[in-house]
């Protein structure tokens, strides 16, 4: 129910901020004409209706906003899906549901093509003229067969009567649908056991199968009865009477045929061929699909009234079918019904939201790693990754070996070593931990060493001609190889964990870094250089005090393509390897098909680049405000 | 007291193309300490090039060029400049680029913002100390500029058409300005400019230069800079010898510009 509120009030935001567009549009009192840029600033409520929009789309080709306000209507159309199921073996030898012609019609048209063509190949073969005559005897032979399985004289009287057999039984069922009682009251256990089911999208299963409602029962109940007589139907073949005695004849033929001996390996493989050719045709023909095309009209004209009546029953269920559940449709499998189109790799909203807090929740986790959490960890371990072990070489004095009493004395510099390795008691502090920031902290380190030796070394470059030539053909040379071609390499070399997805995002952060740096000092104005010159500003001063102000506005928008960039090859890099990152999660959940879980780490993952972008935004427009209007 | 010394000076520049441009030729002249020195001409005819020598970021091609008792052999503190479209650090703040001699220096701070204070009184901007620069419109930026240059006290101070991106209005009052501090400092001053009246405004003396090669052409001593710390500049233009020699400056430019045109249609 929460979910049709939203909806409802998603809907009703929606026309609203489209409404209060146009009022804006009718009362300002703006002169800007088509082109004036200032049309296109503010617009608040463009943004809420864009949102509104999207999340409307969600609600609605999930079938979420479905779900809530129908909560049946899946439990039906299942029920609908099983009867369609168990009419298709029987619809689909007639033109109906897309197909254009009689199943006989293909079928001859087939064979009467197919049988050409052996003809021509024939003529066109060295056999023996005995052998060309008897194969093309058989030819002509099942020619006939062919028409007169088409001629409603020749066929067995025993089909006709199957079949008005068959048309009897439509009838009957037709005639049972459309009236109120069908199929009689339910009986109270099985009704029961349907009530208890789980609801719709509560289980794996996802549409509860037994019939919950009293149309729903009819349909069940009138698709057990149809499958029975599509069964029939397609058990019966045109291949009795006068039919079967001359594919009796055929067939002695074909048997009979002596395809005689040759001492040319081509010629004989070319017999056996066209002789298989033939017993594959004869074999279709012996299976009689082929039936004459008046004996069909009254079950087709019987199964389009059925479409008539199943019409009317669903009722509201169509319209519910259309509007609300757009995008797809419930298809009935062997045990089970299932969502097919948007339904199924649309995840929807609540059942997203759910995953969600269900991963967030830091017990469960996915893998064993919490999204986003804080785990607590001994500043030990910190100081022995922080501190150098080297420096415990440095103290005086010499590693203490065991005595003759097996015992080992600690002295100073066995302490500091302890220290630097982190190996003594300590209390812990919390530090954040997870998947999520995990990905982040990757990226940021990455950004981090990049913009530290990238911006001075860029800055070098734009103003040193050596320092130009010298490393642009590294740069230049590395920069343009897509970084995910850099990752299997990077990856074996610096390991699958953080150390080699950090020094991927550093390769592609320092290059843009570079070039950015490079191209805002390139661009300093001369006069600005003179000026400080005349100031007496010392060179290095002028790099600090004018050069790498002037080249921020270029640095920081560095920054912002270099984010975005990290971001992609990060997620793509954790779906190669590793055991932790979003990008990881994403790749597990992939295999798995669990398309909520997919969702939510694409809709994490947006949520974070606007994040990231917004807070750039800020910077910049702090930093340089300058920028544009010097 | 001679101040500036510039004897025999060339710059020819080296083209890409092979041709060597001559920016100047045998450039020779004498500044005494405390004048005013306008310097006018065609475009290309080497004003900005004689400036930039004069600051040291050029080198000429020879010739030598003493200011004092030393030769110039690159920028430095003793000359001032101030430049066409102000050159500010629009990242620092109106006293921020004013202090920036002073800070690079690492002067007294207390000492600092106390001459920052004067200068940006004597220029007209007390008040506008935190305001960021891209703020200021184009005279406030050239005062800034002004200010910026003079707290470092140079000796010789170097204008390159300062007043020429600035509207009538404003320009007469920068050019009282210059002037004013002129006179209440008493510094050297060398300033370029393209207007003719700016030139007979504010040139104790003005040189005329020809271009192809940049030569000085001619050189007069005027009487109007010395009027215009007493008197409105608007009634020194009504003057009839004002107007006079501004319309024989005006003809001989006008006639140097002809020549050019002449020489590079019976070129082309």
């Amino acid at each position: 129910m929460i979910v049709g509120t939203i909806f409802l009030l998603l809907i009703v935001v929606l026309i609203g901020s489209i409404a209060y567009g146009r009022h804006v549009v009718r009362t300002e009192k703006s002169d800007a004409v088509f082109g004036n840029p200032i049309r296109a600033l503010g617009g608040w409520h463009w943004i809420v209706c864009g949102v509104s929009t999207i999340m409307v789309v969600w609600f609605l080709f999930s079938w979420d906003a479905a779900r809530s306000y129908f909560p049946l209507a899946a439990n039906e159309l299942c029920q609908v899906a099983k009867f369609n199921r168990a009419g298709v073996p029987m619809r689909s030898t007639f033109p109906l549901d897309g197909n254009r012609l009689l199943q006989g019609t293909q079928l001859l048209q087939r064979e009467y093509r197919e049988m050409d063509e052996l003809g021509d190949q024939l003529l066109a073969t060295n056999f023996s003229n005995a052998n060309k005559v008897a194969l093309s005897e058989i030819i002509g032979d099942m020619r006939l067969a062919l028409a007169a399985q088409a001629n409603e004289n020749l066929m067995d009287p025993e089909i006709s009567r199957h079949m008005r057999d068959i048309v009897e039984r439509i009838r009957a069922l037709n005639r049972e649908m459309g009236s109120s009682g069908y199929p009689g009251p339910a009986d109270p256990a099985a009704l029961a056991e349907a009530l208890a089911q789980p609801g719709w999208g509560e289980t794996s299963v996802e549409i509860p199968p037994l019939p919950m409602t009293d149309r729903g029962r009819k349909f069940d109940a009138a698709s057990e009865v149809l499958e029975k007589i599509s069964n029939d139907y397609v058990r019966i073949r045109n291949n009795g009477g006068q039919i079967a005695t001359m594919l009796a004849g055929l067939k002695a033929k074909i048997e009979a045929l002596d395809i005689g001996e040759d001492d040319d390996p081509a010629v004989m493989a070319a017999r056996k061929d066209m002789v298989k050719q033939i017993t594959l045709i004869f074999r279709r023909i012996d299976d009689g699909r082929i039936f004459p095309p008046t004996v069909l009209n009254d079950i087709e004209h019987a199964l389009i009234e059925l479409d008539g009546t199943q019409r009317e029953e669903q009722g509201s269920l169509t319209v519910i079918n259309a509007w609300a559940m757009p995008g797809g449709e419930i298809l009935a499998g062997n045990s089970a019904c299932s969502e097919q189109g948007s339904g199924r790799w649309l995840p929807k909203p609540s059942d997203t939201l759910a995953t969600f807090f269900r991963l967030a929740n830091p017990d469960e986790g996915y893998k064993g790693v919490s999204l986003f959490w804080y785990k607590m960890k001994p500043v030990s371990e910190m100081v022995g990754f922080i501190v150098p072990d080297w420096i415990a070489d440095l103290v005086p004095g010499e590693y203490p070996r065991h005595g003759s009493d097996g015992r080992t004395n600690d002295n100073f510099k066995s302490s500091v070593y302890n220290f630097a390795t982190g190996d003594f008691d300590s209390f812990s502090v919390p530090v954040p931990d997870g998947h999520v920031w995990d990905s982040i902290l990757r990226v940021l380190l990455g950004l981090f060493f990049g913009i530290l030796l990238g911006v001075p070394l860029g800055l070098f470059m734009g103003l040193s001609r050596f320092a130009k030539g010298y490393f642009d053909p590294l740069i230049e040379l590395y920069r343009p190889v897509p970084p995910l071609a850099w990752a299997p390499l990077i990856l074996t070399i610096f390991g699958i964990q953080d150390d080699g997805k950090i020094f991927l995002l550093f390769m592609v952060a320092f290059a843009i870094m570079v070039i950015s740096a490079r191209t805002g000092a390139t661009g300093t104005q001369l006069s600005k250089i003179h000026a400080a010159h005349s100031l007496g500003a010392t060179p290095r001063q002028i790099v600090r005090r004018v050069i790498l102000p002037n080249s921020l506005p270029e640095i920081l928008t560095g920054i912002r393509i270099s984010i975005g960039v990290c971001w992609g090859t990060l997620v793509a890099a954790e779906m190669l390897a590793g055991t932790t990152g979003i990008g990881f999660v994403e790749n597990v959940a992939r295999k798995q098909s669990d398309y909520e879980i997919i969702w939510m780490t694409i809709i994490i993952l947006g949520l974070l680049g606007l994040l990231f972008d917004l807070i750039m935004r800020w910077v910049i427009k702090r930093t340089i405000p300058w920028r544009g209007k010097g | 007291m001679k101040d500036l010394v510039v004897e025999n000076l060339n710059m020819i520049f080296s083209m890409p193309s092979g041709n060597d441009v001559q920016a100047l030729k045998d450039v020779s002249f004498t500044l005494e300490k405390g004048e005013l020195l306008a310097v006018l001409g065609p475009s290309g005819c080497g004003k900005t090039t004689l400036l930039n020598i004069v600051a040291g970021f050029n080198h000429p091609t020879s010739g030598s060029i003493r200011h004092g008792d030393h030769e110039i052999l690159g920028p430095g503190v003793d000359r001032g400049m101030v430049f066409q479209q102000g050159a500010l650090f629009e990242w620092l703040t109106v006293e921020d680029n004013v202090n920036f001699g002073l800070r690079m220096k690492k002067a007294d701070p207390i000492d600092t913002a106390r001459k920052v204070e004067e200068w940006l009184e004597i220029v007209g901007l007390q008040g506008f100390g935190k305001t960021p620069t891209y703020q200021l419109s184009g005279g406030m930026q050239q005062r800034v500029a002004l200010a910026r240059c003079l707290i470092n006290d140079p000796d010789l101070i170097l204008m390159d058409e300062p007043l020429g991106a600035l509207d009538a209005l404003t320009r007469e009052k920068m050019q009282s300005l210059v002037l004013k501090i002129w006179k209440e400092t008493g510094k050297t001053i060398i300033i370029i400019t393209h207007s003719v009246e700016e030139a007979l405004l504010l040139g104790e003396r003005l040189f005329v230069m020809a271009p192809r090669p940049g030569r000085l052409h001619k050189e007069y001593r005027l009487p109007f800079a010395e009027q215009g710390l007493k008197e409105d500049l608007r009634e020194i233009k009504k003057q009839a010898d004002f107007a006079e020699n501004r319309e024989e400056i005006l003809t001989m430019i006008w006639n140097m510009e002809e020549e050019i045109m002449g020489k590079s249609e019976t070129a082309a």
